[in-house]
């Protein structure tokens, strides 16, 4: 397992061996409030780096989730489309929202360390 | 921007603060709307809503008739402490603003939409004589306080509030002040709305809060009435829907139905002879899928038939809720129909409203 990096849109993402697992920060969770919808990619989906991935919805609005690396969608976790609400409870851990397999692993490079992401919220609120 | 005077009550208290016509307002505290919507309907919450315009109307019998010129009640039924909820109409019998009017000693309490007041207030004014005389009372806080224990805890704090009935109030005494009280609210809950000086708010706050009330923002506020079928001001209603489509008939007092004499009767007449084009309904997504305003409606063939005012995820019924302007001819109970999310069209139905029951105390 490698260590988690973080995309300009609130994205996490793990490597391990091709695979990644992406799902949103905590900080993003705490921005949207209660997450009571979500949509996730059908597996086998293709889609390009900062592609539309995802939909969670608050009561208050509808986001879309990008998926910060090209790839493959291999598996999603269905628990969050049943009961939106463990995206809140455990938004790095038990809520990711899919697998995907890597195209090239030098799109990684990009995305920021959970430091850099720390610092990249606190200069951007909102 | 402007604050009402328990900004830092709701500060002090956690809340994520949005502009909200033109005043800075708590959409949420630190339990989320989900949990504040819940402790509503199963406890108790307030809401600061002191942002709403409380409009004073003196006058005698004249001012009551030059106000039936653009709220069409018959002002004769209105009795003493009794509250209605009607509209401003204007001339082509569009709604304004939507209401709540109460007769009071030597007047009328009017509560109005925050983003409407000013102009509500000048379109009043025009109707008005000179016997009339009109006051916009920003001495005021109005605090709603809803729930099925808001009995109780307000009876404890200001005695004799439980015998008022739904739709009435009365003048009480808190900390030597008069406060006026009405049995009203905006969630589908039994609950109070306290029309209370701004120099004893926060008092009245600290003993709400004391006897376990929480603070609820205007995301559940919004949750709540729409699980409650309640229009909300800029969605359902507009200058362009009068309240026949607004299936808000019964608003409009009996007797003004039939014979009319106010702002935009002509259209009025017309859509309760012939019936309307457009209705509003309550829509329920057969699915999670949430259904948000601007919308798309569809029939069960694919052709347009209406749009979504407001939606979203309705926490005690455990499901998305909706609610639109159809076509007239799809308007049935239950009748399927399709919404476009995302460019997906999803299968629906009309619902009968509310879609949580009510628990008003008659």
């Amino acid at each position: 397992m490698s260590e988690k990096k973080y995309s300009k849109k609130h994205e996490w993402i793990m490597l391990n061996g091709e695979y990644a697992t992406v799902g949103i920060s905590k900080h993003a969770t705490e921005m949207l409030g209660d997450i009571v919808f979500v949509e996730l990619p059908e597996k086998g989906k293709s889609l390009n780096k900062e592609e539309k991935a995802a939909v969670v919805e608050s009561t208050k609005a509808a986001s879309d989730v990008y998926t910060p690396v090209s790839g493959e969608i291999m598996e999603t976790n269905q628990p969050i489309v049943d009961d939106p609400s463990n995206v809140n409870k455990d938004p790095e851990n038990n809520g990711w929202f899919f697998k995907i397999k890597i195209k090239d692993k030098s799109e990684l490079d990009s995305l920021m360390s959970q430091p850099d992401y720390e610092k990249f919220v606190k200069d951007n609120p909102n | 921007m402007e604050k009402t005077a328990l900004y830092n009550f709701h500060k002090n208290s956690g809340a994520k603060f949005v502009p909200f016509a033109g005043y800075e307002m708590p959409i949420q505290y630190k339990d989320g709307i989900v949990k504040e919507h819940i402790n509503t309907r199963q406890s108790v919450g307030f809401f600061d809503v002191s942002h709403m315009g409380q409009f004073f109307v003196s006058g005698g019998r004249s001012t009551e008739l030059s106000l039936e010129k653009i709220i069409p009640l018959d002002f004769k039924e209105i009795k003493m402490n009794q509250s209605k909820y009607s509209f401003l109409i204007n001339d082509e019998g569009g709604v304004i603003d939507d209401l709540i009017i109460t007769r009071v000693e030597n007047g009328f309490n009017i509560i109005l939409n925050a983003a409407c007041k000013d102009n509500d207030i000048k379109e009043i004014a025009k109707c008005l004589n000179s016997e009339s005389k009109y006051e916009l009372r920003k001495d005021l806080s109005l605090i709603a306080l809803q729930g099925p224990k808001a009995e109780t805890i307000l009876e404890s704090i200001i005695k004799g509030v439980k015998e008022l009935k739904f739709m009435n109030g009365n003048y009480f005494k808190f900390l030597e002040k008069k406060v006026y009280i009405t049995r009203s609210g905006y969630t589908g809950e039994d609950g109070f709305e306290i029309s209370v000086p701004n120099v004893i708010v926060e008092n009245l706050i600290k003993l709400l809060t004391d006897k376990d009330a929480k603070p609820i923002g205007l995301g559940a506020r919004d949750t709540l009435r729409l699980e409650a079928g309640l229009c909300l001001y800029g969605h359902e209603l507009n200058q362009e829907i009068n309240p026949i489509q607004a299936n808000l008939k019964w608003a409009i007092s009996k007797k003004r139905r039939e014979t009319g004499g106010f702002k935009g009767w002509e259209n009025i007449k017309k859509d309760l002879q012939n019936g309307v084009s457009k209705i509003r309904v309550g829509i329920k997504p057969a699915g999670k899928i949430i259904a948000r305003e601007g919308t798309k409606i569809y029939s069960n063939t694919g052709e347009e038939i209406g749009i979504i005012t407001s939606g979203t995820y309705g926490p005690s019924v455990n499901s998305p809720v909706a609610m639109g302007y159809v076509k007239s001819k799809f308007s049935e109970i239950d009748n399927k129909i399709l919404i476009e999310v995302r460019g997906k069209k999803h299968e629906a139905k009309v619902s009968k409203l509310p879609f949580y029951k009510k628990s008003y105390v008659k």
